[in-house]
C-alpha cells in the first residue's frame, strides 16, 4: 500500500502515515494542492516555516503507461503569493511511485544555520547535515550525489538561486542521462531553501513496484494509448523532429511571438532562432534532435545540443526559453541563448521568469538589447553569486519592473507572461488571466486551437469562444496533471477518439475501479476550485485574475490586435 | 499576379524556404499546395497574411502564403 512520507524540518523528524481515505484517488497536481490547501495556512509566507513543499507522482507514474513519469511539486508560491503546482520529468517521480510514497510532504523549518539534505528510500527518509555541496550548481550537485551514492540515485536539486532564496529559483530534477529537468515555475526552489534541504537523494533498491488490479486490461489500454501518441502528427512526428521550438515560426507568422519586451509580435530574425534552423545545427554538429525526458516517454521532444567543437551545451531546450531570451530581447545568437540555458539549470533559476526579466531588464536599460554577453555575465556574475542586483534580477521580472520603475511589465499574479501574446492570441490571454498559477501557458494550452489546428479551430483574433476554450482545456489540463502524464498527451487526447478512453481505463484497471470520462472532469474542475479557494483565502480576488493594462493600451504589430476583454467577460471562466 | 509563399518545417526539405510566385489571377492556395508535390492531407496550417487561411481561399497580389505541416509544441 502506497504511504505518506512526512519530514519535519523544525524538529528534524521524519514519519510514515497512512494515507487518508479521502486522498486515495488522487496523484500529481490533484494531490499536491489538496495537501497545500489543507495543511498550509493561505496568509502565511511562503518562505517561512509555515508553508509546505509537497511532491506527488502521478496517478499513473510507476507503471509502464507511455509518457506517464512527471513528478508534480506543490507549495504556496512566494512568487505569486498564491498556491502552485509545478510539474517536471527526470527519474524522480518513478522511483517514489515504486518507492510506494504517494506524497513526500517536507514541513517547518531548522531554528539554526545548518543545511541538510535528504535520503529518501524504501524505509523511509533520513535527515543528514549537509556541509560539502553547499553553494555548488545543480550539475556538480548532481555529480557529487552520484559519486557519493551510486549512478542509479535519483535527485531533486536546489542551485545558488535557490540557497539564497530567490523568487525565481526551481527545483531541478535528475534526468536520465544524470542532467537537468526542472520544476521550474512559481519559486518552489527558494521554499526547499527556506527549509535549509540543499538536496534530496532517493534510493529506489527494493522498492516493491507499482502494483496493477487488473493487468490485462492496463496491458490493452495501454497499448491504444501509445499508439494513439504515434499516430498523431503532433506528438508522432512534429515534436520528436523540431521540439517545440517549432513554434518560432508559427507563432512569428502569427504575428503572436512577442518581441522586444511585448512591444512588438514578429521578430526580423526569427529564422536564426527557430525549430527548423535548431535542427540542421544539432544535426550538424552531432548532437541529438530527439531524446526524452523520463524513461517511457515515447515523444522525445527534447533534445541535446551541441557547441561548434561537438561538446554539450544543454538539453531539454524549450520554445519558451529561446523565445524569451531571443525574440523577447532581440537576441539572434542561438549558441548564447543555449548556453545561457545551461547557466540557468546549474545556478537553478526559471528560465522563463528569467528570459522575460531580462526583456524588462533591457528596457530598464540595465543591458542593451540584443547584448547576450552581458545577459550570459549577468547570470554568472550577478545572479549566480546572489550580488544585490543578482537578487533583484533573481527576483523575476515584476522584481525588476517594481526596481526600476518599468510601467511594460508582462506578470500576471506576479509570474511571468510566457510565449504566446495574448493580444493575437486571445484564448491564451485569458488561460493568463484566469489560472490559479499566475500566468502559466501550460494551464490550458489555447495554442493547440487557435494557433495549431488541433483540437478545432478558434479564430486567435477574435474574442468569442475563448473563454469557454481556455475553461475547457484548464479544467482538462488540471485532471491530466495528477495523472503523472506528460501534457503533449492532449495533442492526440483532442484528435484522437480513443485516446482519452484509453488513458481513463488504465487508471481503472492500475487501481481497480471504474472512473467515466464525467469523473475525470469533476477532478479537473475540483482542483480548480481548490486552488482557487486557497488563492481567495491568501488575498488573490478576481480583480488579480487581469492581464497589465499595457496590453489595452498598446496596439501589437502586424495584426494591432489590444486586449479587450470585459472584467465581468474574464469572470465567466469560473461560472462552472 | 505575384505572391510570397513561405515553407516550413519538413516542407522545406527539398523544396526552398521562401519565394516569389508568379500565379495567375484568383489561384486558390490548394493549386499551389499540389503544385509543391504536397498533398491536401499533408497540410497543417494554412498561413495568408498572418491570418489562417483555408485550401479554398483565393490568393490575391501582394498576398504572403505560409504553409506548415500539422506540428506543435509549448
Amino acid at each position: 500500500m502506497d504511504k505518506i512520507f512526512r519530514v519535519n524540518m523544525t524538529d528534524l523528524t521524519t514519519k510514515i502515515e497512512e494515507v487518508p481515505a479521502a486522498w486515495a484517488g488522487l496523484g500529481g497536481r490533484s494531490l499536491t494542492s489538496t495537501i497545500v490547501s489543507a495543511e498550509v495556512p493561505p496568509t502565511c509566507h511562503a518562505l517561512s516555516a509555515e508553508n509546505k513543499l509537497v511532491f506527488a507522482p502521478g496517478l499513473l507514474t510507476g507503471t509502464p503507461a507511455a509518457n506517464s513519469g512527471r513528478l508534480s511539486a506543490g507549495a504556496k508560491s512566494p512568487l505569486t503569493g498564491g498556491i502552485k503546482e509545478s510539474n517536471a520529468g527526470g527519474t524522480a517521480a518513478q522511483m517514489l511511485a515504486k518507492l510506494g510514497i504517494k506524497a513526500l510532504i517536507i514541513e517547518g523549518a531548522p531554528k539554526g544555520d545548518a543545511w541538510y539534505n535528504l535520503a529518501v528510500g524504501v524505509n523511509g527518509v533520513t535527515i543528514s547535515e549537509e556541509k560539502e555541496l553547499l553553494g555548488l550548481g545543480n550539475f556538480a550537485v548532481i555529480d557529487a550525489v552520484e559519486a557519493r551514492l551510486g549512478k542509479k540515485t535519483g535527485v531533486l536539486t536546489i542551485g545558488p538561486a535557490g540557497e539564497l532564496k530567490m523568487t525565481a529559483a526551481n527545483i531541478s530534477v535528475k534526468d536520465p542521462d544524470s542532467k537537468i529537468r526542472s520544476h521550474g515555475r512559481g519559486g518552489l526552489g527558494a521554499v526547499m531553501g527556506s527549509k535549509q534541504i540543499k538536496f534530496i537523494s532517493i534510493d529506489g533498491e527494493g522498492a516493491p513496484g507499482v502494483k496493477i488490479a487488473d493487468p490485462e486490461k492496463f496491458k490493452v489500454a495501454a497499448r491504444t494509448f501509445s499508439k494513439a501518441i504515434l499516430e498523431h502528427p503532433v506528438s508522432g512526428e512534429g515534436l520528436p523532429t523540431y521540439g517545440t521550438n517549432v513554434l518560432v515560426n508559427i507563432l512569428n507568422e502569427a504575428g503572436g511571438l512577442p518581441t522586444r519586451n511585448f512591444t512588438t509580435g514578429q521578430f526580423k530574425d526569427h529564422d536564426k532562432i527557430s525549430g527548423e534552423t535548431m535542427y540542421d545545427t544539432i544535426v550538424a554538429r552531432g548532437g541529438k534532435p530527439k531524446h526524452g525526458c523520463h524513461a517511457g516517454c515515447i515523444i522525445q521532444c527534447s533534445q541535446v545540443y551541441h557547441d561548434k567543437d561537438g561538446k554539450y551545451v544543454t538539453s531539454g531546450f524549450e520554445y519558451e526559453t529561446i523565445w524569451g531570451l531571443g525574440a523577447d530581447c532581440c537576441i539572434d545568437n542561438l549558441d548564447d541563448i543555449a548556453r545561457a540555458d545551461n547557466l540557468m539549470d546549474d545556478i537553478g533559476i526559471d528560465s522563463i521568469e528569467t528570459a522575460v526579466m531580462f526583456g524588462v531588464a533591457m528596457e530598464a536599460g540595465i543591458l542593451n538589447w540584443g547584448d547576450s554577453k552581458e545577459m550570459l555575465r549577468l547570470l554568472t556574475d550577478e545572479i549566480g553569486k546572489g550580488t544585490a542586483l543578482g537578487r533583484i534580477l533573481g527576483g523575476g521580472a515584476g522584481s525588476v519592473g517594481r526596481t526600476y520603475g518599468v510601467t511594460r511589465v508582462p506578470v500576471v499574479k506576479n509570474q511571468a507572461i510566457p510565449a504566446y501574446d495574448p493580444r493575437s492570441v486571445k484564448g491564451i490571454g485569458v488561460t493568463y488571466a484566469t489560472s490559479t498559477m499566475g500566468a502559466d501557458h501550460t494551464s490550458g494550452y489555447t495554442i493547440a486551437t487557435n494557433i495549431l489546428n488541433v483540437g478545432g479551430y478558434v479564430d486567435p483574433l477574435k474574442k468569442d469562444g475563448q473563454v469557454e476554450l481556455s475553461r475547457n482545456l484548464q479544467i482538462a489540463t488540471a485532471a491530466v496533471d495528477s495523472t503523472g502524464m506528460c501534457i503533449f498527451v492532449a495533442f492526440p487526447a483532442l484528435d484522437i477518439p480513443e485516446c482519452l478512453p484509453a488513458l481513463i481505463d488504465m487508471i481503472n484497471a492500475r487501481f481497480g475501479i471504474a472512473l467515466t470520462g464525467d469523473d475525470v472532469t469533476n477532478l479537473g474542475k475540483y482542483v480548480l476550485k481548490t486552488e482557487r479557494e486557497f488563492n481567495q483565502k491568501a488575498g488573490l480576488s478576481n480583480v488579480h485574475d487581469r492581464l497589465p493594462d499595457f496590453f489595452k493600451n498598446e496596439p501589437v504589430a502586424p495584426h494591432n490586435a489590444v486586449w479587450d476583454f470585459t472584467d465581468e467577460e474574464l469572470d465567466e471562466f469560473w461560472n462552472f | 499576379m505575384q505572391i510570397t509563399l513561405k515553407l516550413f518545417a519538413t516542407f522545406r526539405n527539398g523544396r526552398f524556404k521562401v519565394a516569389e510566385q508568379e500565379l495567375a489571377e484568383g489561384t486558390e492556395v490548394r493549386a499551389v499546395v499540389l503544385s509543391l508535390g504536397l498533398t491536401e492531407e499533408e497540410i497543417g496550417i494554412v498561413m495568408l497574411n498572418g491570418r489562417h487561411g483555408e485550401l479554398d481561399s483565393k490568393l490575391a497580389h501582394g498576398d504572403t502564403l505560409s504553409l506548415f505541416p500539422l506540428v506543435g509544441g509549448g
